[in-house]
């Protein structure tokens, strides 16, 4: 294997559970306030994971006070603390994106039935 | 200058910090280098230091550089290349510099050899602007007049035209060192560096301060 691939594989996290667009989860960011540090959670659906290696990017999507928010996290950042599944979706498209354009029931995902 | 490695690029990547920023950085295998001849005040009127870098088949050096080689007794290297630094009494034929003579966090200078663009017309090689390329204007990447007519009557020097562009020897300035892997010879420069991979590089502490 080359060194650049080397360097990248280094970096990688070994802790990140499998998840993929359309679940549900709940992203720990650590947060630097002054000088403390903490956790902030961030709720929302996955609509797209976009590149590879130590470039691999999620993006959430929540509706908060009804206003769409997305936040796009690096995979393997070190400030990403913790990636929790609440529900896995079944989905039919790898991008999400359709779901700006839709409010209220018709921008859920369906659930896996009988499958955390 | 108080030190200097030479080093190929091996190509970029990017690494997070320990704060989580993501940066770009350029892979260098950096040394190790041997110093295979001294220059002294003395003997040759300025102080500089040679060094080698890069292993060679002992078939592929010819007769007047084995010569050199054989006459300190020091290994091969396919590159040779002289840098003048402030203190050249600290060193001896024969030491080795490797990339741990660098620290994260230092500022470095880097020179290579650009990436060679051939011949190449004014908009690409001088950032000039293109005419319309429609609506009849028949002038689209020209270089566009030379000067005034009568007088002065000539072309001035340094005019830009087109010509070869590329392959000339850059130095990078104030480039930051991210990180430093003295075991498998490497150092990640914060930014990018001249040339194609397998460019050879001259890196040493700037001369910014």
């Amino acid at each position: 294997m080359n060194i650049i691939d080397t360097l990248e594989q280094e970096q990688l996290k070994k802790d990140i559970p499998e998840f993929s667009v359309g679940d549900t989860v709940k992203v720990y960011v650590k947060v630097v306030e002054g000088t403390r540090e903490r956790l902030q959670a961030f709720e929302g659906t996955v609509i797209q994971r976009n590149g590879g290696s130590v470039r691999e990017t999620f993006t959430v999507r929540r509706v908060s006070y009804g206003v769409g928010v997305e936040r796009t996290f690096p995979l393997h950042s070190p400030r990403v603390a913790q990636i929790e599944i609440l529900h896995r979706g079944r989905v039919r498209r790898a991008k999400l994106f359709y779901l700006r354009n839709r409010v209220g029931k018709a921008a859920k995902v369906r659930e896996i039935q009988g499958n955390k | 200058m108080q030190k200097a490695i030479l080093g190929k690029k091996l190509g970029m990547t990017q690494i997070f910090t320990e704060e989580g920023l993501m940066v770009p950085v350029t892979v260098v295998e950096a040394g190790p280098c041997v110093v295979t001849q001294v220059k002294t005040q003395e003997k040759d009127g300025y102080r500089a230091l040679q060094i080698g870098f890069g292993d060679i088949r002992s078939t592929l050096v010819n007769q007047p550089r084995k010569g050199h080689f054989d006459k300190n007794s020091t290994p091969y290297r396919r590159y040779l290349r002289e840098i003048r630094l402030d203190n050249t009494q600290d060193y001896q034929v024969g030491n080795e510099i490797k990339a741990d003579v660098f620290a994260a966090g230092e500022k470095v200078d880097v020179s290579g050899i650009t990436k060679g663009k051939g011949f190449a017309g004014v908009i690409k090689r001088w950032n000039q602007h293109r005419g319309p390329m429609a609506h009849g204007s028949r002038y689209h990447r020209r270089p566009g007049s030379l000067g005034p007519s009568s007088s002065p009557s000539r072309v001035f020097k340094t005019k830009h035209l087109p010509g070869r562009m590329g392959q000339n020897r850059v130095t990078i300035a104030n480039l930051e060192v991210a990180k430093v892997d003295a075991q498998r010879n490497l150092l990640l420069i914060k930014g990018a560096v001249p040339g194609p991979k397998g460019t050879l590089l001259t890196i040493k502490d700037t001369v910014k301060r």
